[in-house]
């Protein structure tokens, strides 16, 4: 059934979200960019949230709701809206919770989802992009290469969300014996495991607040359990699809925000005698930014409710992630425009917005939903 | 629930659609080429098919609302043809100003026939306020006296009357306006041609001009003969006729486009490119690119159109949703016809193909009903908060 309606239950959660995002992450957004940093006292705040663990089965410690992407991803445009980096350092551990739970052996889950599901803030990551140009996830570069009953990986990852801090990386590798998706694989790599090596922060143009590194393996063997999926694998299909509708929902949320400051801005800022929004070279502007953030969610919604009924949702996501970019990074840039040279002054956070626009565009793997 | 997943009833309705569509699909270039007749009311092999209402029974709320199923059965429809029905529906787009400005008893009195809207004259289109034609009561006889032209008259030709926007006072602009049923056969009241256009050439289009045309005094749509204060809203209640035809003419021009999508997709196949999914932007030949770049634009402007046939099912007021739709939709059409051209190459410009004629066709979507512009204004006037006299 073709439905727009949020369940009472999402309403709420949406209405808490958008609250703990104007109270909490936006106030603190300009100076971790600033600064370059997630405050731990954030990530723990935000954790007792229960982004993670609400929707852990109560077997493993978790909160037993129904796993939900349609809920995750109202939470993900209402965090984002306050700010992306922010968003995606507080949901990071989501990114290996949800491919165990969604894809991990009934060991795999009784082994990692208690950790993260517990009161303190756990981080445990995802490594899928890699350094050098072209990124493709349908040709990655690192290997997996089968040896006695294990796997030894081999390569080199960029824009490891929280690496800093995580316990265990969900890795990404190519099998070198088949195309496409399904020679994807993905394997649990504990922090201390022999060959891992994680490189110093990273230096990026925009979400600054949310800690990437490089990772280097160099023959790090894992057995055949660490495989993601034990010896069925796991349907990456279904986990870049799920990345990419959040990250989807992630460019609603910038895009939001955008629109929403420029619009007071647009209505004070006066020229020629009369407020700039008067103007439809600006009103105009305004009101394409408007129907670009509802077509942009509609398509989030879409992809989120396939991967909800369990159906294939790659040509949903895929659509869904790179109309967002593109959207997203002409919203952030007409923002820009409409606040003129305020739009370039680190004093508004427009210019932030432009630079997370961008950096987001390019990113797979880096939240989910 | 937020929900994207058609149920087996909202299926089988499509399918039923979309088989129909395949039919009508047959005489699209024929009545495209013969713009002076008409495509019958009935094709031959509407006997093998059973009315499309027939199959609305045994729904329930499980299934998707019939105002968002509506805009899909549009647009699945017009993925045949934008003209040509297995089966013509009686009613036009005066009946919804029937329904939304007329009296119980002019309803009553009126519904059965099919009614034309006419708004736009020579001079004047997307500023309605501007209109010329006159109507002047005559208290000897009790009658309106019309005196005017209008052009672009859908069902013009083939309607059983018409909804006539006239102004009572030019002086008093918007407040001035209003509108009569004129039925066919009134004296003074003229048909004068069908148009010749770019597209949509089967559909009925009309001018028409109205010289001393007499009509009841009782044909005023409201009754109310008194001009009213600029403020008291009654032109805005005429334009709330909109509030769902806006999103069905974005859907209807978006049935076509998704032909053309899809129209492209069979001949890059035939190519040898296969449209997939998934891949990095730069693992993709450059047509497969363009042609993602405008499917979802597709997608996305069809999303709109659900949003706000969603909203008006539920009894929500959808104002500046049914304009996003329409801007979102309008231009969407556009860019898809265009880039699917520009994707095929040389020959799809051949009339031998539907693709240069569902590229003709769809232009109007940005244009009737309120242009884009239009549709700009009022969303930003909504979001900003203006009137019409603050953003003009």
């Amino acid at each position: 059934m073709i439905s727009f309606g949020p369940t009472e239950e999402q309403q709420v959660v949406r209405e808490a979200m958008r609250e703990f995002a104007e109270q909490v992450i936006r106030p603190i957004a300009r100076e971790c960019d600033e600064a370059s940093v997630v405050p731990d006292a954030f990530l723990q705040q935000t954790w007792e949230l229960g982004l993670t663990a609400t929707q852990i089965p109560v077997a493993f410690g978790g909160g037993g709701e129904e796993r939900s992407p349609v809920t995750n991803v109202l939470v993900l445009e209402e965090l984002a809206f306050a700010d992306a980096g922010l968003a995606l350092a507080a949901t990071a551990p989501s990114l290996f919770a949800n491919a165990v739970l969604d894809h991990g052996t009934d060991e795999q889950k009784a082994a990692y989802l208690p950790l993260l599901a517990g009161e303190r803030f756990h981080a445990a990551s995802l490594a899928l992009v890699e350094p050098g140009p072209l990124f493709d996830v349908l040709n990655l570069r690192t290997r997996a290469e089968p040896k006695g009953e294990g796997f030894v990986l081999s390569g080199h990852k960029s824009l490891v969300p929280l690496a800093d801090r995580a316990s265990h990386f969900l890795v990404l590798a190519h099998n070198g014996a088949r195309d496409g998706f399904e020679g994807i694989e993905a394997f649990v790599v504990p922090r201390d495991a022999a060959g891992l090596v994680i490189g110093e922060p990273e230096r990026n143009l925009g979400l600054r607040a949310l800690p990437t590194h490089r990772l280097s393996l160099d023959r790090v063997e894992v057995s055949a359990t660490d495989r993601l999926g034990g010896s069925a694998g796991f349907d990456a299909r279904r986990l870049l699809a799920a990345s990419r509708t959040a990250l989807g929902a992630v460019l609603v949320g910038l895009s939001r925000a955008v629109l929403e400051y420029a619009i007071p801005y647009a209505k004070e800022r006066e020229a020629f005698g009369e407020a700039i929004a008067r103007k439809q070279a600006i009103a105009f502007t305004l009101s394409d930014m408007r129907i670009e953030v509802d077509a942009m969610r509609w398509l989030v919604w879409k992809a989120a409710s396939l991967l909800e009924h369990g159906l294939d949702a790659t040509r949903a996501a895929h659509l869904a992630r790179q109309y967002c970019a593109r959207e997203a990074m002409k919203i952030a840039d007409n923002g820009v425009q409409v606040l003129g040279g305020h739009g370039f002054i680190r004093e508004h956070p427009v210019e932030m917005w432009y630079r997370n626009a961008r950096t987001l565009g390019v990113l797979e793997g880096s939240v989910t939903c | 629930m937020i929900d994207f997943v058609l149920t087996e009833n909202d299926q089988k309705i499509l399918d039923h659609v979309r088989q129909e569509a395949l039919v009508c699909r047959r005489y699209a270039r024929y009545y495209d080429e013969h713009e002076d007749e008409f495509a019958p009311d009935e094709l031959p092999e509407a006997t093998d098919f059973p009315p499309l209402m027939s199959l609305f029974a045994g729904r329930s709320d499980a299934d998707t609302h019939m105002a968002v199923m509506s805009m899909l059965v549009s647009a699945g429809q017009t993925w045949g043809d934008y003209t040509v029905r297995m089966r013509r529906g009686k009613g036009g787009l005066g009946n919804a100003a029937l329904r939304a400005a007329g009296t119980p008893e002019q309803v009553a009195k009126w519904e059965g026939l099919t009614l034309a809207m006419a708004i736009t004259e020579p001079g004047c289109g997307s500023d309605p306020s501007q209109v010329q034609t006159t109507a002047v009561l005559d208290e000897a006889t009790d009658e309106w006296v019309l005196n005017g032209e209008k052009i672009f008259v859908t069902t013009g030709c083939r309607c059983e009357g018409v909804v006539v926007w006239a102004t009572l006072d030019r002086s008093a602009g918007r407040a001035g306006i209003k509108s009569f049923l004129v039925e066919k056969g009134a004296p003074g009241f003229e048909v004068t041609h069908k148009e010749k256009k770019l597209g949509i050439r089967a559909d009925d289009t009309a001018a028409m001009v109205f010289r001393d045309c007499r009509i009841p005094r009782g044909n005023l749509l409201g009754g109310r003969e008194e001009i009213p204060k600029e403020s008291s809203g009654g032109f805005r209640g005429v334009m709330k006729t909109f509030n769902m035809t806006r999103p069905a003419v974005a859907a209807i021009g978006l049935g076509i486009a998704e032909a053309a999508l899809d129209f492209t997709r069979e001949q890059l196949r035939e190519a040898g490119f296969e449209v997939e999914y998934g891949g990095s932007l730069h693992g993709q030949p450059a047509v497969v690119q363009r042609f993602h770049e405008i499917e979802g634009k597709y997608e996305a402007a069809m999303l709109t159109v659900l949003n706000a046939a969603w909203l008006s099912g539920q009894g929500l007021s959808n104002n500046l949703e049914a304009s996003i739709s329409k801007a979102k939709g309008g231009s969407a059409v556009r860019e898809i016809t265009q880039g699917c051209i520009e994707i095929l190459g040389p020959m799809s410009v051949s009339r031998e193909h539907l693709l240069e004629k569902w590229f003709r066709d769809v232009r109007i979507t940005d244009i009737y009903e309120g242009t884009g512009q239009i549709q700009n204004l009022i969303i930003a006037r909504d979001i900003l908060g203006y009137d019409r006299t603050e953003l003009k």
